[in-house]
């Protein structure tokens, strides 16, 4: 029991990272598919940079891919208005093939000094708790949520609209990059290709389920991990083959959806800001 | 700096920009490339190697029949305002029923129609549960299409690996080959199996004839243009955008069945069914500007890319994924294009 409860947490910890640096954005008014592609490479960046020096290097190129990623997403979604759908899943295409490609030379390699996973685990509990702060204690949660939801008010007030949704595609982009560090330096700890395996997508999923809130993503992080958990214990031991197993998360983000499709999202979530229109 | 809304772009400034942009996706493929440790130059090089001789045309019409019969339902779902981005499953889908057909039923003059019936209903069935989700419950059908896709990949997966899998394949994961009356013939020497071709030709025809010849087609654009304005003309939205989700379906159905039917004669690992044509589909849609018709221009163009990346992955053994690299850097590239083109850049405050 105690156990399953700690390996629920391990494996919940990438989810809520994600589902951290996904939320941020979205509550300035910003959806970020690329969540899939920024993790596979920050893992890569990540894993490539311990291996050359050190795992707190590799923790640094996580993040920073994942910044600058969330930054190049913020290029085309912020600052030239384009779709945001369509750009987030260019993003998410871009960084799954390059991954695929500049990473064909670690695969199979192992990393001999891993990260211990309880750390990032705290940290990540730590940084959900600072983000419920930052969205709802400080002046820049206000204005990234007043962005979000009525982002004309927002400007007529002079907070700069574009200024506020850089910097949470930036930052949320960070907490990508340490979700995607977390899994090639203390979860696995290795680099292959597709080693995501569509964690992404479930913690965009998460965000809704969440209901934009930091501290429910961190209960539906768990929850995720648990059943994650199950589905190890369970496989081999129950007639079900294991591509059913594989299936799973994929299941689960679909019937997140069903299940809270008409929760209230941020207002202005997914629409690009044009002034004086 | 800043931007401002430009309501009416020249046609100068809007091939200007969308060459800038290209160009800028070039200079970033190559860097990737030269990342990977291989000269920009000649990877460029065979990335358009196909166009240079006859085998390679072929290559490219072959990759060109699921991108044509995907992207005209693509089209016509994006201006209804339906995201489809569960091709690739409904592909796969397709390619099931086309083997259940081929593999169970007694073989007989009525085998390839019925493949590309059931082909077709079943990646119809498949996209109908994501609109349904949409139009009952709200879910947003970008993320559940996405899923679908993964879900359809361990399906067929399973399917190869289990229940279907040969009698005669031994350690390979795939079917028994399908009897002579469910292949479909070929150009030639060629992979280009021409009934598809036409099919996929035919699709977009019909789908432009539709869209803006008919009462349908008329209340469609209606829908996707504004949907508050549908409501006030009492269009039944929800029951529109299922029907042009399940057209977009049906036709990647199609396509799978033409590349089972067609190329490999048996059910395989999904990867090797489709070379993620789904994605570029998408892109050949996006191209088109939800014009159905248009589809025929930008299919075969997107075709050179699949070609070109197959051409990479023999000479240099670079991995496939190299497609996804290009496909993600081309799509950025035009919607960037796209939307600076409806804007100005005004550099004094």
């Amino acid at each position: 029991m105690e156990e399953a409860l700690v390996r629920a947490v391990l494996f919940g910890t990438p989810i809520l990272l994600a589902s951290l640096g996904a939320l941020l954005a979205e509550r300035g008014g910003v959806v970020n598919l690329g969540v899939e592609g920024i993790m596979a490479l920050s893992a890569l960046a990540a894993f490539a940079a311990a291996m050359a020096g050190g795992v707190g290097l590799g923790v640094l190129a996580g993040v920073g891919t994942g910044a600058v990623l969330g930054a190049f997403l913020g290029l085309f979604a912020v600052s030239l208005r384009a779709n945001q759908f369509v750009a987030g899943l260019a993003l998410a295409a871009l960084g799954l093939g390059a991954s695929g490609l500049l990473g064909k030379r670690y695969e199979g390699v192992p990393l001999p000094n891993p990260l211990p996973e309880e750390g990032l685990a705290l940290l990540a509990l730590a940084l959900a708790a600072l983000l419920h702060l930052l969205l709802y204690r400080t002046r820049f949660g206000l204005y990234l949520r007043s962005v979000g939801e009525n982002p004309r008010a927002a400007d007529l007030f002079g907070v700069s609209v574009d200024g506020v949704r850089h910097l949470a595609l930036f930052l949320g982009g960070g907490l990508m990059g340490l979700a995607g560090a977390y899994l090639s330096l203390a979860y696995r700890p290795s680099w292959t290709d597709g080693m995501t395996a569509g964690l992404g997508w479930v913690a965009i999923a998460l965000v809704i389920l969440a209901a934009w809130q930091p501290l429910r993503a961190v209960l539906g992080a768990y929850l995720f991990g648990l059943l994650f958990f199950l589905q190890f214990r369970l496989q081999g031991s129950v007639p079900i083959p294991s591509e059913a197993f594989a299936a799973m998360p994929y299941l689960l983000v679909i019937l997140v959806l069903a299940l809270s499709g008409r929760t209230r999202a941020p207002k202005a979530l997914g629409i690009p800001f044009e002034r004086g229109r | 700096m800043r931007l401002e809304l430009d309501p009416n772009p020249t046609p100068a400034k809007i091939l200007g920009l969308y060459a800038l942009f290209l160009g800028l996706a070039l200079l970033l493929l190559g860097g990737v490339f030269l990342a990977y440790g291989v000269s920009p130059l000649r990877a460029y090089a065979l990335l358009l190697s196909p166009l240079g001789d006859t085998l390679g045309l072929a290559e490219v019409a072959r990759r060109t029949i699921p991108l044509l019969l995907i992207g005209a339902g693509l089209s016509l779902a994006f201006r209804v305002g339906f995201f489809n981005i569960g091709a690739e499953g409904q592909l796969l889908l397709g390619a099931v029923g086309a083997a259940y057909v081929a593999l169970f039923l007694p073989p007989g003059p009525w085998t390839l129609p019925l493949m590309f019936l059931l082909g077709g209903a079943l990646g119809a069935l498949w996209v109908g549960l994501a609109a349904w989700l949409r139009v009952r419950f709200g879910a947003s059908e970008i993320l559940t299409t996405l899923m679908q896709n993964y879900l359809a990949y361990y399906l067929v997966v399973y399917l190869v690996a289990g229940p279907w899998k040969g009698q005669f394949v031994f350690g390979f994961l795939y079917t028994d080959r399908f009897p002579q009356e469910a292949q479909l013939p070929r150009l030639g020497d060629t992979l280009v199996h021409w009934p598809t071709l036409l099919l996929g030709v035919g699709a977009a025809l019909l789908l432009q004839v539709l869209l803006f010849r008919t009462p349908l087609g008329f209340a469609w654009r209606i829908l996707g243009e504004n949907p508050a304005a549908a409501r006030y003309l009492g269009l039944k939205g929800g029951r529109l955008l299922l029907v042009a989700a399940l057209v977009s379906g049906f036709l990647a159905g199609l396509a799978g069945v033409g590349e089972v039917a067609g190329i490999h004669l048996r059910l395989l690992e999904p990867a090797q069914i489709s070379l993620g044509y789904g994605f570029t589909a998408i892109l050949a849609a996006w191209l088109a500007r939800g014009r159905p018709l248009l589809v025929l221009l930008t299919a075969p163009l997107l075709g050179v890319i699949l070609a070109g990346g197959d051409a990479l992955k023999l000479s240099l053994s670079m991995p496939f994924r190299v497609v996804d690299v290009v496909a993600g850097l081309f799509l950025l590239a035009l919607i960037g294009a796209e939307a600076l083109s409806r804007h100005r850049l005004i550099w004094r405050r």
